[in-house]
């Protein structure tokens, strides 16, 4: 039964739409679809690894604007985007790795968060490139129905889901946790850390940098506040996680979940709109006391507080 | 096998080890005793690749391996254990011995294979799924060498493995000791335990203070006066 | 260098290190919290703005002086600090959980909490304090008729700079001279240690997470004459902050000093020389810098000549 919930779960996902969801609701399921890939990507790097990234906003951003840029000053389709904001993302994960991967625990974090706004920074000022503060506008649109969309991050995230777990598995998977765990034993067992630590750092960084891509093509404008924002890209990719569970499989899907749908009903309510932030940031501060490894994580401590089940 | 030369460390101002050189033979047990902070687990963070020394060179079956990562010379066939044990915590205890293993593992099964193995060696195989960070201190240490064991190593650096021990656990692990070297894997042992050194070692080195004060074996280093000073006294004395 | 271009470099020099003497209380007060209690901060520049916010409204509505409200959003700010130690930070030092980092994203949640409320009650308009000397300056060539360069010297940005160097002293007297002081050192030195002495660790982590946001408090007030407000303000300084300390080694007060002046001043030039859009990249390159070249920061130079011998 375990075994075929994925498939399952991606078999639902596949028919959803076809019960004819207006444009609004395909919106979010594409949001949420988009979110578990960053989401899974970030726990590969965070939740397994352990190098706890502040600045998936720099992968993001540059996925995304590699499609634009791709668009814009080549006139090819930005879908081009998908493959090559791999080679540019990785590129840029192999030189931030040179700089971050030697700082352990908080400095790597902050490392990393400060890396991502330079990238942010230099996006808003390099308007040759960029055009800067004014964003990049995909003038033709590939579909108008969101459905085509939807099923491409789809495929990415289920290609995500299981490229994610087939590592896990693997020796990087053994290597990761055990980098996490504690990266000097690991290195006397015979571990290049550096050397591992690299590798997901960069896969990571792909992952997330193909989701940026395909934002570009979905929303159709981009600018550098949104697609390199801290909050509310860094911040939500570690929220998605934490809220869902720090390396676990489903961790980041359901955590997708809860986040996408909590801002969309803070946004439905006119007062609330622009406080998003201090739900989020509640929710964060309430799952760190209480859930610190998330609903999937701590699933049974849930039960428990909820009142179901036996303590154990 | 291992030839340390001339190795100094310091600390800031502290030589945690000064001008220490002495050559392992392959095959032997060699002890290293001291007192505390005399610079034991240091040697073993120097020959281990954790610390670069301030001075000398270390050479592994020739090779010389004072400029080279952690990493690497585990690979070249030096393992080691840890005094304050690290087992990889939420890893289960079959998982920590897998993930070592995998070194020299062309794939996950034969890694399987090897941790499988080594845990019946060292008796862990009935504790092999509990979560490594619940197993009693005796067990954890006992992992460090399973561990150790698991990336099939000539040369093992046991710092102070039987530290903690009740008398049974201490008979089982000097056994391992035995079967260890049985099957032709050199070893240096820091010990505090003056029967187990007695007991199992070829020949004993005595640091103090970050120097080499005396070497041979366990017959000549009990008779040393110097040592006796140093650290038998004290040790009888306690 | 012609008069002029000289002119605009000193001018450029004096705005930094003016700059530099307030960064160097918000460092100040990051490196106190780093060193004691091993976390890093992430709200405290949302710690200033809750402070910058009391400062403001105190004026708008009172008319009190910003540098007068320095007397009343310190000790508010202290206890806020308190109080997030003792209920938040505190209790997730005590479980379990996979990554260590966790109270590090904590305190992300906190400054997401503080500066998304103030949006929510401010907007997210930009606020100043009109005071009356917000322009004046005082100029070289009414002391010195015969200069051959005119410098001028900003009378509010002089003024939050004395007042930065008096609170700064008064921290070292604090630390250095009285018991309770030297216990906040004792735990930062070797925490371990600190309790064996009699210590009551928790207590000084409170103290501790408190003076660090009285700090920061002071340090809003400091810059309120001669900044804007607005909500999302925090995040700039947090990282800010955060430079700082690294530049100036973790834990050190006369690093987090140093350090605050060399960003300042190189800030301060980027802004004139490359660009006002680029300053922030500076501030990252000389991060990124820090973090490559001096891993221990200013204060393991000290170090190091000193155990050299
Ligand atoms: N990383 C380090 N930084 C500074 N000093 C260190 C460091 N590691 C060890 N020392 C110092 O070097 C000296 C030797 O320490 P070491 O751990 O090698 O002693 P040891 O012989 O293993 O003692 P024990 O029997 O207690 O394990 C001690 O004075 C110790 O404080
Ligand atoms: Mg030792």
């Amino acid at each position: 039964m375990k075994r075929y919930l994925p498939l399952f779960c991606l078999a639902l996902l596949a028919v959803v739409p076809l019960v004819g969801l207006n444009s609004y609701l395909m919106h979010i399921l594409i949001l949420f679809v988009m979110w578990s890939v960053i989401g899974m990507s970030w726990n590969l790097l965070g939740g397994y690894c352990g190098q706890v990234s502040f600045g998936h906003a720099a992968f993001f951003g540059v996925g995304a604007y590699t499609a634009g840029i791709l668009y814009t000053k080549t006139g090819l389709s930005a879908w081009w985007g998908l493959p090559l904001s791999i080679v540019a993302v990785t590129l840029v994960a192999l030189v931030m790795g040179f700089i971050v991967l030697r700082l352990r625990g908080p400095y790597f974090a902050l490392a990393t968060l400060a890396i991502g706004e330079v990238l942010r920074v230099t996006a808003e000022n390099l308007t040759n490139l960029t055009n800067g503060d004014v964003g990049i506008m995909i003038q033709e649109r590939t579909w108008v129905e969101k459905i085509w969309y939807y099923y491409i991050i789809l495929a990415v995230a289920a290609i995500t889901f299981y490229l994610v777990r087939a590592v896990i598995q693997s020796k990087l998977g053994y290597y990761f946790v055990a980098i996490r765990e504690d990266q000097d034993a690991a290195e006397s067992l015979g571990i290049n850390t550096t050397l591992y630590k690299t590798i997901a750092l960069t896969l990571s960084a792909a992952i997330t940098g193909m989701a940026g891509a395909f934002y570009t093509n979905y929303m159709g404008y981009i600018d550098p506040k949104v697609v390199f924002a801290l909050h509310d890209i860094s911040i939500v990719a570690i929220m998605v996680v934490m809220v869902g569970g720090v390396a676990t499989f489903w961790g980041p899907v359901v955590g997708s979940i809860i986040m996408i749908l909590m801002a969309e009903m803070i946004r439905s309510v006119p007062m609330l709109g622009t406080a998003h932030q201090t739900f989020f940031g509640a929710l964060l501060i309430f799952i760190i006391i209480f859930l610190p490894n998330g609903i999937v994580g701590d699933f049974k401590k849930l039960r428990r507080l909820v009142g179901l089940g036996r303590p154990s | 096998m291992l030839d340390v030369k001339n190795i100094s460390m310091f600390f800031g101002g502290l030589a945690a080890l000064s001008n220490v050189s002495f050559s392992v033979v392959e095959g032997e047990i060699l002890a290293l005793i001291g007192p505390n902070g005399a610079g034991k687990t240091t040697l073993f963070n120097v020959v281990n690749g954790f610390y670069k020394p301030s001075h000398g060179d270390i050479f592994f079956n020739g090779t010389r391996i004072s400029n080279i990562k952690t990493h690497r010379i585990c690979r070249l066939g030096i393992a080691r254990t840890f005094q304050v044990v690290r087992p990889l915590q939420r890893m289960s205890v079959l998982d920590n011995v897998i993930a070592s293993a995998f070194m020299r593992a062309a794939d996950k099964k034969r890694a399987e294979e090897i941790a499988m193995d080594i845990l019946q060696f060292t008796g862990l195989y009935d504790d092999r799924n509990v979560i490594s960070k619940g197993l009693p201190l005796g067990k954890r240490k006992r992992l460090e060498i399973a561990r150790a064991l698991a990336t099939q190593p000539t040369m093992l650096l046991l710092d102070e493995s039987f530290a903690g021990l009740n008398p049974s656990e201490l008979n089982e692990s000097i056994d391992i000791i035995r079967k260890i070297k049985a099957k032709g894997i050199t070893m240096m042992i820091i010990e505090h335990h003056m029967k187990v050194i007695m007991a199992i070692s070829d020949r004993i080195i005595v640091l103090n203070y970050g120097q080499k004060i005396a070497e041979g074996t366990p017959l000549e280093i009990g008779r040393n006066p110097q040592v006796i000073e140093a650290y038998l006294g004290e040790a009888t004395n306690a | 260098m012609t008069a002029p271009q000289i002119e605009v470099f000193l001018q450029t020099l004096i705005a930094g290190f003016l700059l530099g003497g307030l960064y160097a209380l918000i460092g100040i007060g990051m490196t106190l919290i780093m060193g004691v209690m091993k976390i890093i901060n992430l709200a405290h520049g949302e710690l200033m703005m809750v402070s910058m916010y009391i400062a403001y409204w105190l004026f708008t509505l009172f008319g009190l002086d910003p540098y007068l409200s320095v007397f009343v959003a310190t000790p508010v700010m202290f206890f806020i600090g308190v109080g997030l130690q003792k209920f938040l930070i505190t209790p997730v030092l005590k479980v379990d959980s996979i990554l260590p980092e966790n109270q590090v994203i904590l305190t992300v949640g906190i400054g997401m909490v503080l500066s998304s409320l103030a949006m929510l009650f401010f907007k997210s308009d930009y606020r100043s304090t009109p005071v009356s000397y917000a322009t004046s300056a005082w100029y070289l060539g009414d002391y010195w008729k015969g200069s051959p360069i005119e410098l001028s010297l900003s009378v509010p940005w002089t003024v939050s700079f004395v007042f930065a160097l008096a609170i700064t002293a008064g921290l070292w007297f604090f630390l250095t001279k009285t018991d309770t002081g030297k216990s906040v050192r004792a735990t930062s030195q070797d925490p371990q240690a600190a309790l064996m002495m009699g210590v009551n660790v928790d207590r000084m982590r409170m103290l501790t997470f408190g003076l660090g946001s009285a700090l920061v408090g002071a340090a809003g007030c400091l810059f309120i004459p001669i900044y804007y407000l607005y909500p999302s303000l925090g995040g700039q300084f947090t990282l800010i902050a955060f430079v700082i300390t690294i530049i100036g080694g973790l834990g050190s007060t006369a690093g987090a000093i140093i350090g605050g002046i060399i960003l300042g001043v190189f800030e301060s030039m980027t802004a004139t020389y490359i660009g006002m859009g680029w300053a922030p990249v500076g501030r990252f390159a000389v991060f990124v810098a820090a973090l490559i070249f001096l891993p221990g920061g200013v204060a393991s130079l000290a170090r190091k000549r000193k155990l050299g011998k």
